[in-house]
């Protein structure tokens, strides 16, 4: 093209050159954008002078002087811990509301995703009347309703608590389960090890299956001999080694359970919210990838003398998947950013936490804000990743 | 001559195939493990949905002007709470107080339901101007009633706007200032120079990466200090370019997605006759792009329309921030279900609406190439 | 890319420069009223009447002052502002004045940029619990979970008393206080903590108030009072003289009902230069003769504020530190001479 109009066109003056027009364009595009950010910096650190804000990062040092109530994995201890480990503690506590929302999204959103398409009349309009209203209202609402509408309302006091078997109980607190506690350290050891040769155990049984299947043609019952595997040896050596591995029940003290597992009101109305929310919207990602299955693709299946599960997990299943599974990584994605909103029920999230009290501590909204963005735009990038290989795999498969 | 054979009528079908027995054994009854699901559901409802009933509307209480009459009948909910606090849920706290300027808004509205109501009229000609009319005009008109300075009207400060028609305001200012913007990113995302392309992907994503509350923060605690002191935004401003910022970004991506669905030959052709690039954008690709974009960007503004709630948590008394804090006043404390539920109701009745008449778009604007 | 840099950081600087900005007193006076950052939700201090009109001890700091400056103590336009966005808000020049119960700290005095006039209420934090869990001191408290608001000086004091005490506590911190009052309600948690004044108030607003109690303990000092932006000394003067007329007033007995008699017919010269009749102190401040006749003939004296605000609450003034320094109490303004 380019080329052309040099050739064959009267000489064509500088100024219409496409290519030079391109580049003149770009270098203002890059003078505006280099010129807002330089003003805006530094404006800002002008401001920042002029109020006596000294922006740094020199405050993560500092020791923390607010607590911080829920920290499962990185211990918090008032007085000794900085604001570095409350900026951890809210990440931690971002992951754990994410992973346990993802897992309950997912069972739940490929539940009602069957259920939309069940030949059920009354199972199907069930489903579809849970997706459109928890999908068209706003997470936020919602969040609120189930903690303070429903869950603080209706959940009694500690000393009134629900309970299950006198070992899980259920207050306006919030969730407290038993804990597993080492007995013996070394026999754990051998546990867990045994665990990790089982695992590895199944992934060769699965390689050897299915080299077996290419080569012959027979199919091997993988997934039931796997689940069999993982569920019995290590069960095995559990009992071998002693029971190394005890329980912890939580027990009612002067105010509140202690012990055990506790999951806070706040992470549990906020987990539901998540989950209910998000499931509406994995319902519809399954349905459409189980929709997006050729019908041919069934009845040649049923043709092949295949049976109605080996339809399923051979020939629906694997397709549908390849549709559902991108959608569903960007509800995961969605379902970890919402979990910002946290900062209405008290659930100690990165957001809450860091962008919320350690920001109103220390008044460095300016390096606060930019780690909480951070540590988002990571999540968001690794995810992105992750889509774009699983896409580019899926090309490469597709014949 | 011979007897022709004459079949005789058909039989009807069985009575089981057909009519509502038919339907029932089709839908519910076809197997075992139909019959029991179909039973299990009906007894699950059964437990629910008469509970709901009774609570939301037999036993409920509708009148009164306080909350004695609530108090008195505790099995019911109090929609009276609702009642008495409607204007302010509705309109926020200046038109709250004063009843009497309630048209204002109110006006508002129905200007807008006439203008979008012309738009969805079919073959109505000079469309596109009218639509650009709106959206270019529109805006001034509602800000002139509902604030009043212009009109010489009582002046309501955006700091007591709020209810639903702050939420309305917060949402179409967002999607229509995003407009602009998404369109010119999602042009840049697809140039072939490697600087605009690249700047375009970056702001996109980092937008997208970033979750609503945390750009709201920034909006409200940090973009006073991007600009020289004396340069000031009052605080519906500010949550208002958070979102127009935020939002741009989805738009973008809707309308990417309309660009991209557009035939090479589109572009061929618009080449073969000598356009330039603005020329052929504007006047070629950009009228097909928009159209086919459309419902995802209609969808996209659903998302925004719920997400206009988190302005709540930076101290907006949207629908959603208005409702709680009314169910939190002294008066009515301990309503709180009634008020979620309401501001719940709102919500979706616009949220599902709006995404039936996006899918009937995609049906009407399917049109293959 | 360096000459780039250059021009636009040359281009940002001349940005900065043609925004320098007047002093508040001449941006206040040439827009025709004050604005004031204010909590809209704590009762006594500042909160709506039944006719939307602002009410409380804080908001009558924005009042006094606009009367001082304008000479109208309406001319007052309030923003109301979360814990987490008022310094922000004052300091970026959106709000004149911050009136929004806030403590002064060494922090905010200094790593902050403000500057704290003085003392509209003096105040303590405090604890409230439920009767039935039997509690009668703070001490007792070891492993409750705790109600508290997010952002505040609150937060740092319960800290710090349970630590110095040897206690564990778990916070549950909520973004605003009516959402806290709810969740201290609801059962969220054991005890709720604030300062005492809010706690008093607060406390009406439970379901069952008689349910509750609030414990003796005192276990911080949280002198409230109007903040200003640092490095604006004409403005940081009115605001603080503004805050010491309506002490002084109340001082010198001067109300809203007899400042005209007095002004007319007072022979006393401390009364005399409050009023403006006498003195130039009202010029000295940059503002009229009459400012202090404003303030009291339009808000009052600083007795009748808190007669007006904090006694329907059940909070007590006699004899309290929040009484003047002749009766008891700590309130010392300096003398207008």
């Amino acid at each position: 093209m380019k080329q052309d109009s040099t050739t064959n066109a009267p000489a064509t003056p500088w100024h219409r050159d496409p290519g030079v027009r391109a580049l003149i364009f770009q270098a203002m595009l890059l003078l505006v954008v280099v010129w807002s950010l330089g003003t805006i910096f530094s404006n800002t650190v002008t401001n920042l002078e002029n109020r006596g804000i000294h922006t740094g990062f020199d405050f993560l040092h500092e020791i923390a002087p607010f607590a911080v109530g829920f920290s499962p994995f990185i211990e918090f201890k008032l007085g000794e811990s900085t604001y570095w480990d409350v900026f951890l503690i809210g990440i931690q506590n971002t992951i754990i509301v994410s992973f346990l929302g993802i897992v309950a999204a997912t069972l739940l959103g490929f539940v009602i995703g069957i259920m939309r398409l069940s030949p059920n009349w009354l199972v199907s309009k069930i489903a579809s009347v849970y997706i459109e209203t928890f999908r068209n209202i706003p997470l936020l609402l919602q969040i609120l309703f189930w903690n303070f509408a429903i869950f603080l309302t209706n959940l009694p006091g500690p000393r009134q608590s629900l309970s299950l078997g006198e070992t899980v109980f259920l207050n306006s607190r919030g969730l407290y389960m038993p804990r597993p506690v080492t007995e013996s350290e070394a026999g754990a050891w051998i546990v867990i090890i045994v665990g990790i040769a089982a695992l590895i155990g199944c992934v060769v049984l699965y390689r050897w299956a299915k080299r077996r299947k290419d080569q012959t043609g027979q199919s091997f019952p993988v997934l039931s001999v796997s689940l069999a595997i993982m569920i019995l040896v290590p069960t095995l050596a559990f009992f071998i080694t002693g029971s190394p591995v005890g329980v912890e029940l939580p027990e009612l003290k002067r105010f509140n359970f202690e012990g055990g597992m506790q999951m806070p009101l706040a992470l549990f109305s906020l987990w539901f919210a998540l989950s209910t929310y998000t499931a509406a919207f994995i319902g519809e990602t399954v349905r459409g990838g189980i929709m997006a299955v050729d019908h041919g693709q069934t009845e040649a299946a049923s043709a092949l003398g295949l049976h109605r599960g080996q339809v399923l997990r051979l020939v629906v299943v694997p397709q549908a998947l390849r549709v559902i599974i991108p959608p569903a990584i960007s509800q995961f994605l969605n379902l970890t950013k919402n979990s910002s909103l946290a900062v209405a029920v008290a659930y100690e999230e990165l957001v809450s936490i860091w962008s919320g009290i350690a920001l109103n501590q220390t008044g460095q909204a300016l390096v606060i804000i930019a780690m909480t963005i951070v540590v988002y735009e990571i999540l968001s990038l690794t995810t992105s990743a992750i889509l774009n290989f699983y896409n580019y795999r899926i090309q490469l498969v597709e014949r | 001559m011979t007897e022709h054979h004459q079949p005789l009528p058909d039989l009807p079908p069985p009575i089981t195939s057909t009519g509502v027995i038919g339907w029932m054994r089709q839908h519910l009854f076809s197997s075992p493990l139909n019959i029991f699901l179909t039973l299990l559901s009906l007894y699950v409802l059964s437990i629910i949905v008469p509970n709901i009933i009774n609570w939301a509307f037999i036993d409920a209480n509708w009148t009164g002007t306080d909350r004695t009459v609530c108090d008195a009948n505790p099995n019911g909910a109090c929609w009276t709470f609702i009642n008495v606090r409607l204007n302010q849920i509705l309109f926020g706290l200046y038109y709250g107080q004063h009843a009497d300027q309630i048209w204002r808004p109110i006006t508002a509205f129905i200007i807008l339901a006439g203008l979008v109501g012309l738009l969805l009229l079919p073959r109505l000609r000079f469309k596109a101007w009218l639509g650009a009319g709106v959206l270019l005009l529109y805006p001034f008109v509602a800000f002139a009633l509902i604030h009043g300075e212009w009109l010489g009207l009582p002046v309501a400060n955006s700091s007591q706007w709020g209810g639903l028609m702050l939420t309305f305001i917060l949402a179409s200012v967002g999607i229509v200032a995003a407009l602009p913007l998404g369109i010119l990113l999602a042009l840049g995302r697809r140039s072939e120079m490697p600087l605009v392309r690249a700047f375009s992907v970056t702001y996109i994503e980092f937008w997208r990466g970033t979750p609503l509350i945390t750009v709201l923060f920034m909006a409200s605690v940090m973009l006073p200090l991007f600009f020289p002191s004396g340069v000031e935004f009052d605080k519906v401003m500010r949550a208002v370019i958070g979102i127009t910022l935020f939002q741009s970004a989805y738009t973008a991506e809707a309308i990417r997605g309309g660009l991209q669905a557009i035939p090479r030959g589109q572009y061929e052709a618009a080449d073969a006759l000598g356009l330039g690039y603005w020329k052929k954008t504007i006047f070629i690709i950009l009228p097909q792009a928009l159209k086919i974009s459309i419902p995802g960007i209609v969808n996209s503004f659903i998302e925004l329309f719920k997400d206009t709630s988190l302005v709540s948590i930076i101290g907006l008394l949207d629908l959603l921030n208005m409702a709680q804090t009314a169910s939190r006043s002294i008066e009515w404390k301990g309503y709180d279900v009634e008020a979620y539920i309401f501001a719940a109701m709102l919500f979706w009745i616009f949220c599902y609406g709006i995404s039936r008449y996006s899918q009937h778009l995609e049906k009407t604007l399917h049109r293959g190439h | 890319m360096n000459r780039l840099i250059t021009i636009a950081l040359a281009a940002g600087a001349v940005l900065i420069g043609s925004a320098a900005t007047a002093g508040t007193l001449e941006d206040v006076k040439k827009r025709g009223h004050l604005i004031c950052g204010i909590n809209n939700a704590v009762p006594g201090f500042s909160a709506p009447d039944d006719k939307g009109k602002m009410q409380g001890i804080d908001v009558d700091v924005c009042y006094a002052t606009a009367a001082a400056v304008l000479g109208d103590a309406n001319k007052v336009e309030f923003t109301p502002l979360t814990a987490k966005e008022r310094f922000t808000a004052l300091s970026s020049g959106e709000v004149d004045l911050l009136s929004r119960n806030t403590t002064h700290t060494l922090h905010r005095d200094s790593a902050l940029g403000l500057n704290f006039t003085y003392y509209n209420y003096i105040d303590g934090q405090g604890f409230m619990v439920k009767k039935d869990l039997g509690v009668k001191s703070a001490l007792e408290l070891d492993g409750a979970a705790v109600c508290i608001q997010q952002g505040t000086t609150t937060e740092l004091n319960l800290a710090d008393y349970f630590r110095s005490n040897n206690m564990k506590y778990q916070p549950i911190g909520y973004e605003t206080a009516p959402q806290t009052r709810d969740g201290f309600d609801k059962g969220a948690c054991d005890v709720l903590t604030s300062d005492k004044s809010q706690l008093a108030a607060q406390r009406t607003e439970l379901k069952n108030p008689d349910g509750a109690i609030i414990l003796p303990e005192i276990i911080s000092k949280e002198p409230l009072g109007p903040v200003v932006r640092q490095g604006d000394d004409v403005w940081f003067n009115i605001v603080k003289w503004v805050l010491f007329a309506m002490i002084n007033a109340e001082e010198a007995g001067i109300t809203s009902s007899n400042a005209d008699d007095m002004r007319k017919n007072s022979k006393n010269p401390v009364v005399r230069r409050i009023l403006g009749v006498e003195g130039e102190m009202g010029r000295e401040l940059q503002l009229s003769s009459d400012w202090a006749y404003n303030i009291i003939k339009q808000v009052g004296n600083y007795g009748e504020s808190y007669q007006r605000n904090l006694e329907p609450l059940g909070i007590a003034r006699k004899g309290s530190v929040n009484d003047l320094w002749t009766r008891g109490g700590i309130l010392y303004a300096p003398p207008i001479r």
